[in-house]
């Protein structure tokens, strides 16, 4: 291997890290906040670029129908809940259920059928794939977790395979099953050094830190990100607050499907998206995550990183055996953090 | 009944088929200090658990004149403030965000306020204010619960209820606890107290409710309370006494 092979390999690496990073931190959010391990949270990417490829295309995206549809599944579980059961829903939240559930995939239904999709600047799209994509968030907490959310985290784990397998079905039923690229944000090519840099690899990594930033202010400065955080360190003291758990999972579902959504935007111009690709590149944010412990912000960072550039040193010297490489990192971390850290029982 | 800011009647709560608390009465009239002293396992804790709705219960609760069962945010929201037992800070975040998160139901429904509240809160504990960037894991057991106290009035509650303050305390922080219950009181707010240490509690409270096995066996002033001999020999005793030497 030579210089530029190397320079090559590691910019690869870090680009696709950059990509593991933000579902690594995704993932570590939700988990935090609701004790969920998110295995869905692979499909708000591969659902992000497939929307973006359909708009692409000029044609209506079948994720609207998803959102139609699991928006009226949602709303018909808040009145469930407002009729039955003797508890007190307010009129109030009712009607701001009806309005997210029902008026905004209404709204964005009529603005889609009336735009020139084919003609739209390539941001505008972007914009409209993340307004299709990350209210599913919100939906599939209130669907899926809602309801078991104080259920073990073996159970919850087992909703999100359940959940992760629907959305995969739903997923091909919408996108079919080929593969699609999107366009680069940028063709750019700049000369640093020896070294040639992809526009797109610049607005990937650009934009990872941007939103790490971005994430990391709303999580210090924000009164509803203090109230996540506070949700994670002690539900019953953030209950006690009147943080309610629901309010929390869904603004947390929320952040993670914004970021795997986004990541989708990015990942698409790379490599071909199909509906199923959502899993693989979760997993291997997963494996970032638990390097991190499930539980660190910056150690799922730099652990996220180091699966990328092992992924790409792996795929140049043995391509067939790259997943399994990556994969089998996680072993001998696990072995070291079973080793290393003792028990710590919950705190009280 | 029309005086009181929460009525309890025939207020019931089971563990499985355990009965912790069975048809309890209880009343909190506004502007005054309600305690609830008992043994250990007399259903204290768990009754005011029930009230705010963090424990599942049967029996009508009148808060406020809104006679429904909401859940713990919507209590919270109408003016009802827990401080538990194990105060349940946020260790790993500073004072000032524990204690803005006290606040947090207040800003959702969109009062703007919270800077005073603040300034208020940090004049009623200054040691708050000293150290308002530490880790609230790192304040000693009575900051800690000057903390919990401090993070429930960011609520501006109409009830604040407490649970065992004193609780771990040395005497001397636990007379400053008392001080500064006394001194909510001056201020408007309503306060049911669950406590341990009988003889403090008494001496702050208007009325009390002595607790065992889950049931009212005895309420009135609280100074006739103090001065019944079955109360005095059972919660009032020697052990009391040498603490109250040890405080004193």
């Amino acid at each position: 291997m030579d210089q530029t092979i190397f320079v090559l390999l590691a910019q690869d690496g870090v680009t696709n890290g950059a990509i593991y990073t933000l579902l690594a931190l995704a993932l570590v959010m939700v988990f935090a906040v609701t004790r969920i391990i998110l295995i869905p949270q692979g499909e708000f990417l591969a659902y992000g670029g497939l929307t973006m490829a359909t708009l692409e295309a000029g044609s209506l995206p079948g994720t609207l129908w998803v959102l139609l549809g699991a928006g009226a599944v949602a709303f018909a579980m808040d009145l469930a809940t407002a009729r039955g059961g003797g508890r007190r829903l307010p009129g109030r939240s009712l009607a701001r259920s009806a309005a997210w559930n029902l008026g905004y995939p209404l709204a964005l239904a009529a603005l889609l059928t009336q735009l020139p999709l084919a003609g739209l600047p390539l941001a505008a799209k972007a914009l409209l794939a993340l307004a299709l994509v990350v209210p599913l968030g919100p939906m599939m907490y209130r669907i899926a977790f809602q309801p078991v959310a104080e259920a073990p985290v073996l159970v919850l784990l087992i909703v999100a395979v359940a959940v992760h397998l629907a959305m995969v079905g739903v997923g091909l039923l919408v996108f079919g099953p080929e593969g699609s690229r999107t366009t680069p944000f940028s063709d750019a090519q700049f000369e640093v050094g020896a070294m040639q840099v992809g526009g797109h690899t610049l607005a990937v990594i650009g934009a990872s830190l941007a939103l790490i930033v971005a994430l990391y202010l709303f999580f210090d400065r924000t009164l509803y990100g203090k109230a996540l955080r506070a949700t994670a360190v002690n539900r019953n003291g953030a209950r006690l607050m009147g943080i309610s758990p629901a309010l929390a999972g869904r603004l947390t579902f929320l952040l993670a499907a914004f970021v795997g959504a986004l990541s989708g935007l990015l990942f698409a111009p790379m490599t071909t998206v199909y509906y199923d690709s959502g899993f693989l590149v979760g997993l291997k944010g997963f494996v970032a995550a638990i390097i991190g412990g499930l539980g660190s912000y910056p150690l799922a960072a730099a652990g996220a990183v180091m699966v990328g550039l092992l992924e790409s040193f792996s795929s140049f010297w043995t391509s067939a055996f790259k997943d399994v490489l990556v994969f089998t990192l996680i072993i001998p971390v696990l072995l070291w953090r079973s080793l290393a850290s003792h028990h710590v029982e919950e705190e009280e | 009944m029309g005086s009181n800011l929460l009525d309890v009647k025939g207020l019931s709560v089971a563990y499985g088929k355990v009965e912790a608390v069975s048809k309890l009465d209880l009343s909190v009239p506004h502007g005054s200090i309600v305690t609830v002293i008992g043994p250990n396992g007399a259903g204290k804790t768990t009754t005011l658990s029930a009230i705010i709705g963090l424990l599942p219960s049967t029996g009508r609760i009148v808060f406020d004149g809104a006679d429904d069962r909401p859940d713990v945010e919507a209590m919270v929201a109408r003016g009802m403030t827990l401080v538990p037992e194990k105060r349940e800070l946020f260790g790993s975040m500073s004072i000032e965000d524990n204690l803005l998160l006290g606040a947090f139901q207040r800003c959702r429904a969109g009062h703007r306020d919270h800077a005073t509240t603040l300034a208020d809160v940090y004049a009623l504990f200054p040691r708050l204010k000293e150290r308002r960037a530490q880790a609230a894991g790192t304040l000693s057991g009575g900051e800690r619960q000057m903390l919990a106290v401090g993070r429930a009035l960011m609520a501006k509650p109409k009830l604040l209820m407490l649970d065992e303050p004193s609780l771990g305390l040395a005497p001397l922080i636990v007379r400053e606890i008392f001080r500064i219950i006394a001194e909510l009181r001056r201020r408007g707010v309503s306060i049911l107290l669950v406590e341990q240490n009988a003889r403090a509690a008494l001496q702050v409270a208007d009325h009390a409710y002595v607790l065992e096995n889950g049931a009212v066996k005895m309420q009135g002033e609280a100074q006739a309370i103090a001065a019944d001999p079955r109360i005095v020999e059972s919660y009032l005793g020697l052990a009391s006494k040498h603490q109250e030497r040890l405080a004193g």
